[in-house]
């Protein structure tokens, strides 16, 4: 594992958070949610953040998302400083947030009456988004099922969506906040695979919060692991393993060996 | 209880009231201008069906303009309370209060205004009905999951494309649900101010029917006004149904 450095050579990140903290609150009755935290994520590089729960996992995408600003400390992202949500982002949640009353083709072409470099061309001319957004739902297995409403589908499936939501407008920046901890094993491990092929066809830079190592190891180029709260980056480890990863591979002993020793540091967090 | 015989249950129910109804009144030999026997309120209705009709078309006609006017102004500021904290602040206690004041007292200060008849009906429907509508939809504004506020947030949409696309589309079902109670609550205001201050509508017909101890016909405007207030609510069930019908998730409405 590499010992950790929180700015690694090569200064002009795609994101990069400078000693950055946010309080829940105001003054000491506040919650101190993340400390003095830096992270230099690279265009193209597929990162995953684990560490104990309540760690401010969500709170740190938040802040790199821009929904919510910094307490102190400087947000970049593709090098302008974030104050506010940027249209270059496409955000997943642990819960699929669909809207009801949209049939999932319309779920997914939802980004593109927003974002303001696709609404205009959108609107004169919306069959090739239309063809796209279908492919994009087949890519993810979702074929036939354009018209059905969010509430028709399955949890998996309503997941499956929200990916292509999160997707169908080319962010270059794809934030995840544990897509998959609602769903069960089978399904998750699944829709692994299926984020893999995404990231392998688009190669946005992805950041994914998540509370499952193994899930961290297959999708990610680089784990960091946070301390409890008041959340900071305490490790950064390089996945080596090459892509397309498989189920198989994360059986295998040196995939198992690393997953072992992220728990391990995750274990002495939650005692200290 | 067998399903078809629980189909029938709307109609049969009414139905077997009107019978015992009937039993009652020749058993205990009720005069009618107390309580007249349905066949004699049917009776009274054929015999002045022509006068019944125009009175009750007049009141149909100011109850719809009335809620017309209570839909887009109630639609207009429930969106205005619902999307602003300080708008919401500032009105609220004004709307509790003015719906507080029985309508009925406010008929004489718009026969001051605008004389008696169509114009003091439609403002009275549209008084008296416009307060559901304002809070539901201010209460599906404010209930919004900031989860599905986050979605668009984070594609950097401004504030008023998240209440057209996210905000209004999921208030609909409680505007929706408000316009059947806003309907009923249309007819007793029309009619109220008909009783108080017209020359013609349902309760105008109702207030001649009193003065000359006329039973039966004062039942039948009674029972026209039901009519009316049932059909007008299953329409807007069927509205409801139609452009809801994800929020009561009904697979048939989908066909």
């Amino acid at each position: 594992m590499a010992s950790f450095d929180p700015t690694p050579a090569g200064a002009a990140s795609f994101v990069a958070l400078d000693k950055v903290s946010l309080r829940y609150g105001k003054g000491d009755a506040g919650t101190l949610a993340l400390a003095e935290t830096s992270v230099t994520i690279e265009k193209g590089e597929f990162v995953a953040v684990v560490g104990p729960s309540g760690c401010g996992k969500s709170t740190l995408l938040k802040l790199i998302s821009g929904l919510h600003p910094a307490t102190s400390g400087s947000v970049v992202v593709a090098g302008n400083r974030v104050t506010r949500p940027l249209p270059i982002c496409g955000m997943a949640f642990q819960a699929a947030t669909l809207l009801p009353w949209r049939t999932t083709l319309d779920n997914v072409l939802l980004p593109l009456e927003i974002v303001a470099r696709h609404a205009s061309a959108y609107r004169r001319d919306p069959a090739p988004y239309i063809a796209k957004a279908k492919q994009l739902l087949a890519t993810v297995g979702l074929s036939g099922f354009e018209e059905k409403y969010p509430w028709q589908l399955s949890g998996g499936m309503q997941q499956r969506t929200s990916l292509c939501r999160a997707l169908i407008h080319e962010p270059d920046l794809l934030l995840l906040d544990e897509p998959f901890g609602a769903l069960d094993a089978f399904t998750r491990e699944e829709l692994w695979d299926v984020l893999q092929q995404l990231f392998l066809v688009q190669r946005p830079t992805v950041v994914l919060i998540t509370h499952d190592l193994r899930e961290s190891i297959y999708l990610a180029d680089t784990v960091f692991v946070m301390s409890a709260r008041p959340g900071r980056m305490i490790s950064r480890t390089k996945v080596p393993f090459a892509r397309p990863r498989t189920l198989e591979d994360t059986f295998k002993p040196d995939f198992v060996e690393m997953e072992h020793a992220l728990r391990n540091q995750i274990a002495q967090q939650r005692r200290g | 209880m067998s399903p078809a015989l629980i189909r029938t249950l709307p109609w049969s129910l009414p139905l077997a009231l009107v019978v015992v109804w009937e039993i009652a009144c020749r058993l205990f030999e009720i005069q009618s201008f107390i309580l007249p026997a349905p066949s004699a309120i049917v009776a009274t209705t054929i015999e002045f069906y022509g006068a019944i009709a125009q009175h009750a078309l007049q009141t149909l006609f100011t109850t719809v303009v009335g809620f017309a006017i209570a839909v887009g102004f109630g639609l207009l500021l429930g969106i205005a309370l619902g999307a602003s904290k300080p708008i919401y602040d500032a009105m609220y206690p004004m709307m509790i209060g003015f719906n507080s004041v029985p309508k009925v007292a406010i008929v004489p200060i718009l026969v001051i205004w605008f004389g008696i008849g169509t114009i003091p009906a439609i403002i009275t429907a549209f008084l008296i009905s416009f307060f559901p509508i304002v809070v539901n939809v201010a209460t599906g504004l404010a209930t919004i999951e900031p989860e599905l506020q986050d979605v668009l947030r984070s594609l950097g949409a401004r504030k008023v494309q998240i209440l057209i696309k996210v905000g209004i589309p999921r208030s609909m079902p409680y505007f929706f649900a408000s316009l059947k109670v806003a309907i009923t609550l249309a007819f007793v205001g029309s009619v109220m101010s008909e009783m108080v201050a017209s020359n013609s509508g349902i309760g105008y017909l109702m207030q001649q029917a009193a003065s000359t101890f006329n039973g039966p016909l004062l039942f039948s405007g009674l029972i026209v006004i039901a009519i009316m207030g049932v059909v007008m609510y299953e329409a807007f069930v069927w509205v409801e149904r139609r452009f809801t019908f994800w929020a009561t998730r009904a697979q048939d409405a989908l066909t």
